[in-house]
């Protein structure tokens, strides 16, 4: 490839990053609108951890795990802040922004499922364990060239199924991981007081802000705009212009698809379209089409959103209440339900090898196995880490604390004077 | 009829408002209010230290038939107690007269208080 190639692609990349990296405020305003302003200071600090220790940890070693010691093992060498083991075309430095960037919002995922009540300094030790392993080892299994995308002739996923497990930009790598120890989190930890009546019916505890929701689901879709096209990491030559390209289109359509079907459908349950719900509709969209956003067709993509638009509304009722899971901001339901959705359905509906095309049930079936084996161990990991620190420490706030909110106890500081 | 004032923490104010909707009070106004009283908060902001003697309460003013007021009471008194500096006050004062202004009658049986 010639110079000024490359250094478009790099350009690119960086670019991206930057996008990716701005899903953090659109995280952080999300979930601050949709929780209670006594606690507004603490999801907002909550955020900025996970982007610094996710920064910190992931160059120091989770970049290793993740990238290191070529092959099909379990999980990379780490790399104690050493980069030159990467053997590339683009330049490792960008490059690690560009992971780096993905991880934490793998890891920020968890704070507004936990919002409200959970103990500041053990939020702490839950992401700083997502950004050191749970989210690398994984990534190792699938970016970081591991056995669930080894696509030698006999390797274990092409000789079980014919194809290897793909994940584009994360729905399955990303945001179901996040979205499982979202849900695992909110349930170690237990409702918010007043959640739930005595009869177990479900109250609301409506969020104090929903202009900055609202804001910070734009923020995230202008993100988007980064995180799928910018995964093609590249974009000079024809196929690669055409490549980001068509995932921005598809990748805008699922949002809006997402968008569209939750305001119809709460229109119809609930008798009224709900602005709250729209919003993770909107992130249902994206989080469903970024596993296959480079193999389905545009109309693909708007089957997709619809699908996972349709399936969020019910997913957050029956988490909410029949699991009896207080999942504040429906990170649950957005990342983990509709990450696992978009992960299947690419199997269905990609052109070039999904089941609906007529290409037979390989290509599904590792995707099938492929989000199975990755959630599974987030979900373990959640487990252990969630109860572990539940038994030994406690996860959650005094009663008199969470009443009067995170910000004057846990920071000492109020959001709104 | 008797004016009920109840100053109480806002962290109690959906224990009580439950309490009274039991005890058949279903009416009644509230306000957020500031006021300065025993209560301190010793608060650090960008590292500098400082004491709050603004108290956040919630007053709830509750306007009921003279039969109502001692188990109105009770309930504010029960519910709103924590034991620690700050719980709030309860005033007790009597009311001349009402109108309601939808149907235009006078006396103390347009209040909506139920038996």
């Amino acid at each position: 490839m010639n110079e000024i190639g490359i250094s478009l692609d790099t350009v690119w990349m960086l670019l991206a990053a930057m996008l990716v990296f701005w899903m953090q405020p659109g995280f952080a305003l999300c979930e601050a609108g949709f929780t209670r302003s006594k606690n507004t200071a603490n999801i907002l600090m909550k955020n900025f951890v996970d982007f610094m220790f996710g920064s910190l940890l992931f160059f120091f070693l989770g970049f290793g795990f993740m990238f290191g010691s070529e092959g099909a093992g379990f999980i990379g060498k780490p790399n104690w802040g050493d980069l030159s083991f990467y053997k590339g075309d683009l330049p490792v430095e960008g490059f690690l922004i560009f992971e780096t960037v993905f991880c934490a919002t793998s890891a920020t995922i968890v704070s507004g499922a936990m919002a409200e009540r959970t103990k500041f300094s053990m939020y702490l030790v839950y992401s700083a364990c997502i950004s050191l392993f749970i989210y690398p080892v994984e990534g190792h299994w699938t970016w970081g060239g591991g056995w669930l995308c080894n696509d030698a002739a006999d390797s274990f996923m092409m000789l079980t199924f014919g194809d290897v497990f793909h994940d584009f930009a994360g729905s399955a790598i990303v945001h179901s991981v996040g979205g499982v120890l979202a849900l695992i989190g909110a349930m170690a930890l237990g409702p918010r007081i007043g959640k739930y009546a005595a009869d177990g019916k479900s109250r609301a505890i409506p969020g104090h802000n929903l202009t900055l929701a609202s804001l910070g689901v734009f923020i995230l879709w202008l993100g988007w705009f980064g995180f799928n096209p910018g995964s093609q990491l590249a974009a000079s030559g024809e196929v690669n212009r055409t490549a980001i390209s068509h995932v921005f289109l598809t990748t805008n359509l699922a949002a809006v698809a997402g968008g569209t079907a939750t305001m119809f459908v709460t229109w119809m349950k609930y008798g009224k379209p709900s602005l709250s719900l729209t919003l993770n509709g909107v992130l249902a969209g994206l989080v469903g089409i970024t596993a296959g956003c480079d193999l389905v067709s545009p109309t693909g993509a708007v089957v997709i959103g619809l699908v996972c638009g349709i399936i969020l509304v019910f997913a957050i009722e029956f988490i909410d209440r029949r699991l009896h899971i207080d999942d504040p901001v429906g990170a649950s339901s957005v990342h983990g339900v509709c990450g696992i959705l978009g992960t299947l359905m690419t199997g269905l509906l990609s052109t070039s090898n999904g089941a609906l095309y007529g290409h037979g049930w390989g290509f599904f079936g590792a995707e099938c196995f492929g989000i199975l084996v990755i959630d599974l161990w987030a979900a373990v990991c959640g487990l252990v880490l969630f109860y572990g620190i539940r038994k030994l420490f406690g996860l959650r706030v005094d009663k008199r604390i969470e009443e009067e909110g995170l910000d004057v106890y846990e920071h000492g500081e109020m959001c709104y004077n | 009829m008797k004016k009920i004032e109840a100053i109480i923490r806002k962290t109690k104010f959906e224990e009580v408002k439950e309490a009274l909707l039991r005890s058949d009070i279903d009416w009644f106004e509230y306000h957020n209010v500031h006021g300065i009283g025993q209560s301190r908060q010793e608060r650090i902001y960008r590292g500098v230290q400082y004491s709050t003697d603004v108290i956040e309460r919630v007053a709830l003013t509750i306007v009921c038939r003279d039969q109502f007021v001692e188990p109105t009471v009770k309930v504010i008194l029960e519910v709103a107690h924590t034991g620690e500096i700050g719980d709030g006050r309860i005033f007790v004062s009597e009311m001349i007269d009402t109108w309601s202004i939808r149907t235009g009658e006078n006396g103390d049986t347009v209040l909506r208080d139920k038996k």
